[in-house]
């Protein structure tokens, strides 16, 4: 036999392994185990530990102790100790050690690409080549925003000490997503490992040590979900930052709920990727390769929906099929390697079972021939694997795999794309083929998904913001956007709790009548631009100052809820307007306000504001109305730069309908305030008044009514705060929720929001100087008014 | 790939200590009528074909006796060319005895590959040298190739463009790179083109022919695929990249749209057309690189000469001191191999 002859023959490719000793031999070192990383220093093993295993081969790693209650509290001392030198260190001076961790993690990008392949599975191309250079990029990124944090966020500060948890998708790239804005901003961090994948955390803990960040800045536990559990729990936590499923993703906003805690939440997908008919086929193709045969398709914006149009998906699910053919899957320290080992024997069963419910469910799969031979040798290996014929309603369209599966659907015109991709619970990521680009960047603007690739998927770059719409999760990784999850208002620390309100009356007959005689005056809610008699036929007295009763309002209840919530979404005109059109329409509010300022302020005045302080209100209320009309066409986005010859695009896009409990205390103010920034970004709201003293905010119906607001965009059901905030938390086509309110009514809106994932805003029972410009308005409110979705657009000829 | 060739590959079996199966023979590329539809839509994606090439040479890699074997591969595919003002018979003769002993014998030996017959893919020159290089290369099985058609600019009239093909054919060139008129895709002026090169592969009789698109100066790679696909459909035995003349030629880009208009056109008629990248291919890592390529998106049986050629003078000189440093592990010298 000759060698050589015989590869002329076959023309294979060979074994091409890369060289781990030094990683082994790092391990071997370690082969007592390794402990938490605290306070600067590893503890010692003891207690219950677990194995980590390679799941290409089934071969133990290492040994890896359990955090329990008492590591966990440790570790979140430790932080809040160092967070007092940290956050008083200087930009620069935080700079200087972000910088040198990039630095470092630079120097061991070999070991850590290594190392991570071992650990996770996953090919030592995409670990070399994606995973650590994004890792250092990262860090160098947010060296950056360390030095410019007081220049570029002026007015905020660090939340304090963050509570991470992250996935085993991709280990060291998530740690570096949570780690490196925590610290820019000034904050220090708990980070727990996932259970199957802890070895590169431990690594980067060491890189810290040689890298001399301060002792306490960053801090490791070790363990599974009860450990993530008790960090979620932890009081000394100021803010949780979670990646991982949406499942527990919904635990933790449950558990969190009126704990005070900042949260953020990247969680599932089912990313649609779309190919319309004039796409570069080709192109598309390996677009589909990048998108789901990526990390074995352990990605949570994996394209896993392929949404092909009808008349070219035979032509592009053969070339997939051909395209399949030729991938590899095996040895992932091989380096002609596309896929390697899933992480666990629990994901394979996992992965199994899907396919199997997709099969049952009349799916058509397909895995390329050799597919049967994928050598297992102990490992989590699986085959990349089409489905075609899949129905929309079926378990394959609707749940994330996680797994190498892609579900191919077809469609017939662009509104069926748009309209079958958003046909899911999840919003995180979406990919658009097409040379077209007025087709391509028409579906972009009307996907729900916080990320969007055209012509392209899975491209990631630190300053591009990174999260979902829906049950996807909230807030964003990345770019300026992903910093404000670590910064909160300074202001916030001096605030003052406020009281619980006090209950409503009961809804029965007042023993006088209103004062102020007159005709008699009935009060309604305001639903689609139309007064409506509240559901309940009950109302309740609202009363001023020393029990003088004023009147009677509509008492609503959950159906009225559902009403104004139906309203708001056939209200959907507004969010298409121009900035400039609802500009406009803000400013005529303000104007017919000011018209009418005398009566408001009587009406303030009969409340129990003084004279005065009632005239301040209205004033103030109408210039935050044109406050808002000013920032309706110009809080707009921003251009990315990733690349030379790619237009990424942060756009601010609203929530589009959104439920807002407003304060009991400035019963104008507080609702202008909160409503007007909502509708200037193109929300239509559902918003609760000041419960006890709601008549300022029912006589706008009619400025409304005569300022062209169009009917559904602002929709008032007076009533009990929390009761109809609890509908509204509980309402799974409400995006987002302000709550403005007590620590009681903040529980229990951030629990109920877990149902949908809704964004939630709340005060937690704090006050705020509604007439102070740095409290009352600016940027903090617009943030919250949108949602960023990132357009990522390569071009060129 | 001509009749010669496959004489040549006979011989090859017979002489080899074991049977060597013989290439299918193939029938040549027919062309198609003018179908405008085939090419007329497509729209190349730059981005993302940049990204694919970016990725292909990440996502495989060949090492040790592996890579050794796909440089021998590399060799057989090479087109050793010769197109200079100053080329005179003893220049080609020395290209030739070159083309027939591409290696150093001791290195063949180590290799084991004393019965193999290891020969470059053709010689290539201008229509002037195709007789001095058909007498060096007699009995080689070596085919030689002649550019013709007023290489490399195309712009001498037809009927003379037309008496050059069949000069070099009469002279005993096996294989005719033809250049295509730039000037008909810069101008979408599909129809000239289809009748240019249809009116060419007539000329060229027997000898394959090979059109050469002149990438680099076509710029767009949706002009590159649609002048890629019009030349197939007109009868091209191979799409080329260059001339090796124009400011940029044969790029990854360039021959991943061509490859894929190669796999497209097979797919819509059935008919098979070879590919060659030429000019700017200097490395064992470009070398590599562009079987990878071949390998990925064609298969296999674009890694033989009969589809696949090379268009380099110097890439050879580089695969000798990388199979050298494969066979004694030391870093070879330029001047331990002997000059074509």
């Amino acid at each position: 036999m000759n060698t050589i002859r015989d590869i002329l023959d076959t023309m294979d490719y060979g074994p091409a392994p890369e060289d781990a000793t030094d990683v082994r031999a790092w391990l071997a070192r370690h082969e007592a185990g390794f402990g938490h990383f605290i306070g600067g220093a590893f503890t010692k093993v003891k207690g219950e530990t677990f194995t980590v295993s390679n799941p290409a081969n089934g071969q133990k790693l290492a040994q890896v102790a359990v955090a329990d209650a008492g590591d966990v509290d440790r570790a979140v001392n430790a932080a809040a100790k160092a967070l007092k030198t940290w956050r008083a260190l200087s930009g620069n001076e935080r700079a200087r050690h972000l910088y040198a961790l990039a630095r470092h993690v630079q120097k061991h990008t070999r070991f850590l690409a290594v190392l991570e392949t071992l650990d996770n599975g996953k090919t030592i191309r995409e670990t070399r080549d994606i995973d650590v250079p994004l890792v250092a990029r990262h860090f160098y990124h947010h060296a950056g925003w360390a030095e410019l944090r007081d220049d570029v966020f002026p007015g905020q500060e660090p939340v304090g000490v963050c509570g991470q948890i992250i996935p085993w998708n991709f280990p060291l790239l998530m740690l570096a997503w949570k780690v490196a804005p925590a610290l820019a901003a000034g904050c220090t961090v708990v980070l727990k490992s996932a259970e199957h994948t802890p070895l590169t955390a431990i690594a980067f803990a060491e890189i810290c040590a040689e890298a001399g960040l301060p002792a306490g800045v960053f801090n490791l536990v070790n363990g599974a979900g009860e450990t993530g559990a008790l960090l979620a729990g932890h009081e000394g936590v100021a803010k949780l930052a979670f990646t991982g499923s949406t499942a527990v993703g919904r635990l933790l906003r449950r558990q969190t709920a009126g704990s005070g805690k900042k949260l953020s939440l990247e969680l599932g997908g089912k990313s649609p990727f779309i190919v319309f008919e004039n796409a570069d086929l080709d192109a598309a193709i390996e677009g589909v390769v990048d998108a789901i045969w990526f990390n074995q398709g352990e990605v949570c914006c994996a394209g896993s929906r392929a949404i092909v149009q009808e008349g070219i998906a035979d032509r592009f699910h053969d070339k997939l099929r051909a395209r399949m053919e030729k991938l590899r899957v095996g040895d992932p320290l091989d380096k002609s390697m596309d896929m390697g080992a899933v992480v666990a024997p629990v994901q394979i069963e996992q992965i199994t079972a899907k396919v199997k419910a997709g099969i049952a469910e009349g799916g058509q799969m397909w895995q390329p021939s050799w597919a049967h031979t994928v050598a297992t040798g102990g490992g989590c290996f699986f085959p990349p694997t089409l489905f075609t014929h899949v129905a929309p309603s079926s378990t394959l369209a609707q749940e994330e795999i996680f797994g190498p599966v892609l579900a191919s659907m077809t469609f017939r015109t662009p509104a069926e794309a748009v309209q079958l991709a958003n046909n899911s619970r999840y919003g995180l990521a979406a990919s658009v083929w097409s040379q077209n680009l007025d087709e391509a960047f028409d579906a972009a603007r009307t996907l729900k998904s916080g990320i969007v690739w055209i012509n392209s998927t899975n491209l990631f770059d630190a300053s591009a913001g990174f999260g979902g719409y829906k049950e996807s999760g909230f807030g964003r990784e990345g770019g300026r956007e992903g910093m404000r999850e670590y910064l909160v208002p300074a202001f916030q620390a001096k605030a003052k709790a406020l009281p619980e309100s006090a209950p409503l009356a009961a809804p029965t007959p007042a023993p006088g009548p209103a004062s102020g005689g007159g005709l008699d005056r009935t009060v309604k809610l305001y639903v689609g631009g139309k007064q409506a008699r509240p559901d309940s036929g009950y109302s309740y007295p609202v009363t001023g100052p020393k029990g003088r009763h004023l009147a009677e309002v509509g008492l609503g209840n959950r159906k009225d809820i559902r009403n104004a919530v139906e309203a708001a979404h056939k209200a959907s005109a507004w969010s298409g307007m121009t900035g400039h059109a609802r500009a406009q329409v803000l400013y005529f509010l303000a104007e017919n306000l000011e018209l009418r300022a005398a009566e408001f302020a009587a009406r303030l005045a009969d409340a129990g504001a003084s004279a005065s302080a009632a005239r301040r209100e209205v004033e103030a209320s109408v210039a935050r109305i044109m406050h808002y009309a000013a920032w309706a066409d110009k809080y707009d986005g921003a251009v990315r730069a990733p690349d030379k010859r790619m237009l990424t695009l942060a756009l601010n896009e609203p929530w589009e309908v959104m439920g807002i409990s407003c304060p009991d205390e400035a019963p104008l103010l507080g609702f202008v305030s909160l409503v007007m920034p909502a509708i200037a970004m193109g929300n239509r709201v559902v918003a609760t008044p000041s419960q006890s003293q709601p008549l300022a905010a029912c006589d706008l119906y009619q400025v409304l009514d005569t300022s062209d607001v169009p009917g559904g965009v602002v929709n008032i059901v007076t009533g009990d705060r929390d009761t109809l905030a609890d509908t509204m938390a509980k309402h799974d086509d409400i995006a987002a929720l302000w709550y403005f309110g007590g620590t009681k009514g903040t529980e229990l809106v951030e629990r109920e929001s877990a149902g949908n994932l809704k964004a939630v805003w709340a005060n937690n029972g704090k006050a705020r100087d509604w007439f102070d410009a740095t409290q009352g308005q600016g940027e903090e409110f617009l943030f919250h008014a949108v949602r960023i979705k990132t357009v990522w657009t390569p071009f060129g000829v | 790939m001509s009749t010669k060739t496959a004489q040549a590959e006979g011989e090859r079996a017979a002489t080899g200590s074991e049977l060597v199966a013989l290439a299918p023979v193939r029938d040549r590329n027919a062309g198609t009528d003018f179908t405008p539809a085939l090419f007329e839509t497509m729209s190349v994606n730059l981005s993302a074909t940049e990204r694919r090439v970016a990725t292909l040479g990440a996502r495989r890699t060949v090492k040790k006796a592996w890579q050794a074997a796909w440089l021998i591969r590399a060799i057989e595919c090479i087109d050793l060319t010769t197109l200079a003002g100053d080329d005179t018979p003893g220049k080609v003769e020395r290209l030739c005895a070159k083309a027939r002993n591409p290696l150093r014998a001791d290195l063949v030996k180590a290799l084991g590959l004393e019965d193999y017959r290891l020969t470059t893919g053709a010689v290539c020159v201008y229509p002037m040298m195709v007789a001095t290089a058909v007498r060096a290369l007699e009995g080689s099985g070596i085919p030689v190739a002649s550019v013709a058609t007023g290489f490399p600019a195309g712009l001498t009239p037809m009927q003379d463009r037309l008496a050059e093909i069949r000069y070099a054919v009469g002279e005993g060139a096996h294989e005719i790179d033809i250049v295509i008129s730039r000037r008909h895709v810069l101008t979408g002026n599909w129809a000239a083109l289809y009748d240019e090169v249809r009116a060419m592969r007539e000329a060229c009789g027997e000898a394959h022919m090979k059109a050469i698109l002149a990438t680099g100066e076509l710029k767009t790679l949706s002009n590159v695929y649609r002048a890629s696909m019009v030349s197939m459909m007109a009868g091209a035995d191979f799409v080329k990249t260059s001339t090796g003349m124009e400011a940029v030629n044969a790029t990854l880009p360039v021959s991943l749209t061509m490859v894929r208009s190669v796999r497209d056109y097979l797919d819509l008629t059935g008919q098979v057309c070879g590919f060659k990248p030429a000019g700017g291919i200097r490395t064992t890592k470009d070398a590599i690189a562009w079987l990878i390529l071949m390998k990925e998106e064609l298969g296999n049986d674009w890694l033989k000469p009969d589809l696949f050629r090379f268009g380099a003078s110097s890439l050879l000189g580089d695969i000798e001191r990388q199979i050298e440093h494969n066979v004694t592990g030391r870093y070879s010298s330029a001047d331990r191999h002997g000059l074509a």
